[in-house]
């Protein structure tokens, strides 16, 4: 009986692209749970109306490109990029703004570029920044703490607020919003102020006679509530780089970047500049760091690389943050990166076995 | 030192694997002799280098151990009968190769005598020279038996002026599955010592390391015992991991150097053995038996009694199978040597040749087969696992689109086909297999470019033996001119007509002489053209074989002897590769 006769290796590990993604997905949790818990059930509306929309998007334009669409649809990757977009919209965001955001990114930014491992530009970041720049006031309408609103929503009151954008009686949605810390220090340094008077009114200072708002929206060393968001993505991401899912490069890199030129700037200038551990523990820091700059598709591929690209998007990320127009500017520095991730390839090459250093 | 105590400082290798072991399966029985078939087929082609010549013809009547076909040039090895019979073909047989293609064969009838030739031990080893024992060694045709099959001898020779510093044996095994070494180990160290001793005398090595995995505790137990108390050698039990069993990434573990590109280890004083071809050379020189067997281990899913036998070169396969219970339908897939670097093969009946170390017969079910191929990722995996630190991603993209001077920018040629980065790849790509493309590719490229140079050559040396014919003619023209103008002079003095003839006879030859020597002027400019013109176009060689025979040393006189030593040169880069 002829067998066939298959090149080597006959043997493989047991892994699969579905299987890296169901372990990002699963890295995400500590942070999800945080999420929940500080700003309500917003979030997870918004996961599940991005986990359609991604998997309809997905498997309609592999039907119009003729591709098989079950493997593709299984290999996870449409549903993470979901869930990071849904991580970064305001809890209560109108299910429109996810739909088109999460349409933008599979459809444009992933299919029409060729799918799976042919983007040149992080899927999420590209949705994300297409709403902040066409959306801005839907986007920046955050929500404090539940712990610190007025009042907050339950499970069926957040759904109905997302999808027919009816609250319950007496509640207004500008009493639901607010600014995020990392917003709100950026406004108020513009307008003066230097950053201890910031959080100390905004904190803590109710009887001051510059009271800029009553509600403590920082915490102990980020905003509050973001600093445990932070710290679950943390989690999340080093159990990642434990299991190598993901190496340690990029989330080092990035951070320590951030850190380094954070504390530069807060040694020179206390007032103006915020502390280093506010930059870490705001915004989106963490989960961009673990979750979205390290995407292998759109990153720099040798570890050399992926160390300048790591830095890369800590410096940009602060450089925005503190002279750009925009309050955070995790994914406004990733989609930079993701432009110099070939040039990066092209000149930090590992050294060859055998050939001369 | 002795040996077995103070670890000594281990260096590491980038990258590597842990897969699956499953060695316990074939170490659960001592080893056994498998059962004499009824037919041996023995190609004539079992290591790598030239094919032996056969000396034996159908109808010979043939001993154990009588060589049956001569080695053919320097890198090649003889062939032996592995036992008594009558030789009843001599013809192409399919042979276990990845081309599934046939070659010379010869097939012998065995005759159930298992008949001896008259063979003789060398006395005392210590006393021959080096050189005569390598030539012992080479008519005994003992190859490397790692697998790669290169002849041993070569690898015994320090050259004039290189003086070797450390000689490794590879105990390593480091491929899954493969436990025939480490059964050897375990049952014969006594062998494989007595051959290390010989290996040392001819290499004149400073120091003497055995290298054997940490899966391998027994190996190693029996291995010390046996080497216990010999100076200058020293057993390093290895950390296991995949590939370091490959001759560079030992060399680099053991010594901490880099065996430099398109070099050898003896480059950088290190010579590297395998230690079953030990015990081959021991068998060679202390019994003067020539290598007509090996340890072969059969094992996989069906295989129902998995173990190692000790298999007579040119049994086929089916007969081990059968001795170890194997549910033939079960067979998914045919592998000989290891997971990772074996090749499998199309059927059962192929024979074993010297470098089988392994037959696996895998089931559907161990294989996990139908993972479909998606599209790679760039996450990197491959190139963390690269032993040699290529970057096997942009590897992928040039060798997939064909952009070979790419492929070749990015070290394409240093890759070693250990397939780790396939193991590792996420979305299934079977990246070895694009790289083999573009090799191929590259190297047919490079068949082609040399094939169309030497047409150009030839023309080129038409155009001007055209030439050269067309002034000839003339000169002979003017010349049968101009005699007849001398002639119709009267002013030659009286000379006797055989004086006369002579003197035509000088002078012809003369100017016969000076057209020769015209004409030799010639074609060295015309030669010196073409070299010239080969240089500034010649193709960008990518090893050392196709350096060693580019046309400039078919066409100038260059020593003969260099030629040899770059063509064993390019056929030892060759092992490293495979």
């Amino acid at each position: 009986m002829p067998f066939n006769t298959p090149t080597s290796p006959h043997q493989l590990a047991p892994t699969s692209i579905t299987r890296v993604m169901m372990m990002v997905m699963l890295a995400l949790i500590p942070g999800i749970t945080a999420y929940v818990w500080f700003f309500g059930w917003g979030v997870v509306v918004n996961i599940c109306i991005a986990l359609v929309t991604a998997l309809t998007c997905e498997a309609l334009i592999l039907k119009l490109r003729q591709r098989p669409v079950l493997p593709f649809l299984s290999d996870g990757s449409a549903a993470l990029t979901a869930i990071l977009i849904a991580l970064t919209l305001p809890p209560l965001s109108p299910w429109w703004i996810t739909v088109i955001g999460v349409a933008f990114a599979i459809i444009i930014a992933k299919q029409l570029y060729g799918g799976l491992g042919y983007n040149p530009f992080n899927p999420a970041m590209v949705g994300y920044v297409m709403l902040l720049i066409s959306f801005p006031r839907e986007m920046t309408s955050w929500i404090p703490p539940t712990a610190l609103a007025d009042s907050s929503l339950d499970f069926l009151e957040t759904a109905m607020f997302i999808l027919f954008h009816t609250l319950p009686d007496g509640v207004t949605f500008d009493a639901l919003t607010e600014a995020t810390p990392l917003d709100s220090l950026k406004t108020h340094l513009a307008l003066g102020n230097t950053v201890d008077e910031v959080r100390a009114q905004l904190g803590l200072d109710e009887q001051s006679s510059r009271v800029l708002s009553v509600i403590p929206i920082f915490g102990a060393i980020g905003g509050k509530g973001w600093e445990w968001l932070g710290g679950g993505f943390l989690l999340g991401g080093l159990w990642l780089i434990y299991k190598k899912v993901i190496s340690w490069h990029i989330p080092v890199a990035m951070i320590g970047s951030l850190l380094a030129i954070s504390s530069l700037f807060y040694l020179i200038d206390p007032a103006h500049y915020a502390t280093p551990m506010f930059h870490l523990f705001s915004g989106a820091v963490m989960l961009g760091a673990f979750f979205i700059a390290t995407d292998p598709v759109t990153a720099a591929a040798s570890n050399r690389g992926k160390i300048i690209y790591g830095c890369g998007i800590g410096i940009f990320t602060y450089v925005i943050r503190t002279w750009g127009g925009y309050p955070d500017a995790v994914a406004f520095a990733v989609l930079l990166l993701n432009m110099c991730a070939p040039l990066i390839d092209h000149y930090f090459k590992s050294s060859v076995f055998g050939h001369k250093k | 030192m002795s040996s077995g105590n103070a670890p000594e400082k281990l260096w590491d290798f980038h990258g590597g694997i842990h897969p699956e072991q499953n060695k316990l399966q074939s170490t659960m029985e001592s080893s056994a002799q498998a059962r004499l078939p009824a037919k041996l087929f023995l190609p004539l082609h079992q290591h790598i280098g030239a094919a032996a010549e056969p000396i034996v013809a159908i109808g010979d009547l043939v001993l154990k151990g009588q060589k049956i076909a001569n080695a053919d040039g320097y890198v090649s090895a003889p062939v032996h009968a592995p036992t008594s019979g009558k030789v009843i073909d001599i013809a192409e047989y399919p042979i276990p190769h990845p081309s599934g293609l046939s070659a010379l064969s010869i097939v012998i009838e065995t005759d159930g005598r298992d008949e001896w030739v008259e063979y003789k031990p060398e006395q005392d080893y210590t006393e021959t020279n080096p050189s005569h024992l390598r030539n012992i060694i080479r008519e005994s045709g003992v190859v490397g038996l790692g697998g790669a099959g290169f002849p041993s001898y070569i690898k015994l020779n320090p050259g004039s002026e290189k003086k070797i510093k450390t000689l490794i044996l590879n105990g390593v095994e480091c491929e899954p599955y493969i436990t025939c070494d480490d059964m050897l180990m375990r049952e014969d160290p006594q062998s494989i010592i007595a051959g290390i001793h010989i290996m040392r005398h001819a290499l004149q090595a400073e120091e003497c390391v055995i290298a054997i995995e940490d899966n391998k505790p027994q190996a190693y137990e029996s291995i010390c015992k046996a080497a216990a108390g010999i100076a200058g050698l020293r057993i390093a039990l290895v950390p296991t991991r995949y590939p370091q069993g490959g001759e560079k990434q030992l060399v680099q573990v053991i010594t901490g150097k880099e065996v430099p590109s398109n070099g050898l280890a003896i480059n950088i004083g290190v010579v590297c053995h395998n230690v079953s071809t030990a015990a081959a050379i021991y068998r060679a020189i202390h019994l003067g038996q020539p290598l007509i067997s090996r340890m072969v281990t059969i094992t996989g899913e069906a295989v129902k009694r998995p173990r190692n036998l000790e298999v007579l070169f040119g049994t086929p396969i089916e007969e081990l199978l059968q001795q170890c219970d194997v549910e033939p339908d079960q067979i998914e897939r045919l592998v000989m040597g290891g997971p990772m670097m074996g090749f499998a093969l199309h059927d059962t009946s192929l024979p074993v040749i010297k470098t089988t170390n392994c037959i696996i017969a895998a089931t559907r079910k161990e294989l996990g087969l139908d993972r479909p191929v998606m599209p790679c990722i760039r996450c990197g995996a491959c190139a963390d696992v690269c032993p040699v630190k290529l970057l096997p991603q942009q590897l992928y993209w040039h060798s997939r689109a064909k952009e070979l001077d790419k492929a070749q920018e990015y070290d394409l040629f240093d890759c070693i086909e250990c397939g780790c980065c396939s193991y590792v790849c996420p979305s299934n790509i079977p990246l070895v297999q694009f790289y083999r493309f573009a090799k191929g590719a590259i190297w047919t490229q490079e068949q082609e470019h040399k094939k169309s140079d030497q047409a150009r050559e030839r023309h080129e040396f038409r155009l001007l033996r055209i030439e050269r014919e067309k002034q000839e003619r003339e000169a002979k023209r003017a010349k049968k001119k101009v005699p007849r103008a001398k002639a119709a002079a009267p002013k030659a003095p009286p000379v006797d007509g055989a004086r006369m003839g002579e003197k035509m006879r000088d002078e012809a030859m003369s100017q016969r002489d000076s057209a020769v020597d015209a004409r030799k002027a010639e074609i060295q400019a015309a030669v010196a053209r073409v070299q010239a013109k080969k240089n500034s176009a010649a193709p960008k060689t990518t090893d050392a074989a196709a350096k060693a025979d580019t046309p400039a040393e078919a066409t100038t006189p260059k020593s003969t002897s260099d030629k040899k030593d770059d063509s064993s040169a390019a056929s030892d880069n060759n092992e490293q590769v495979q």
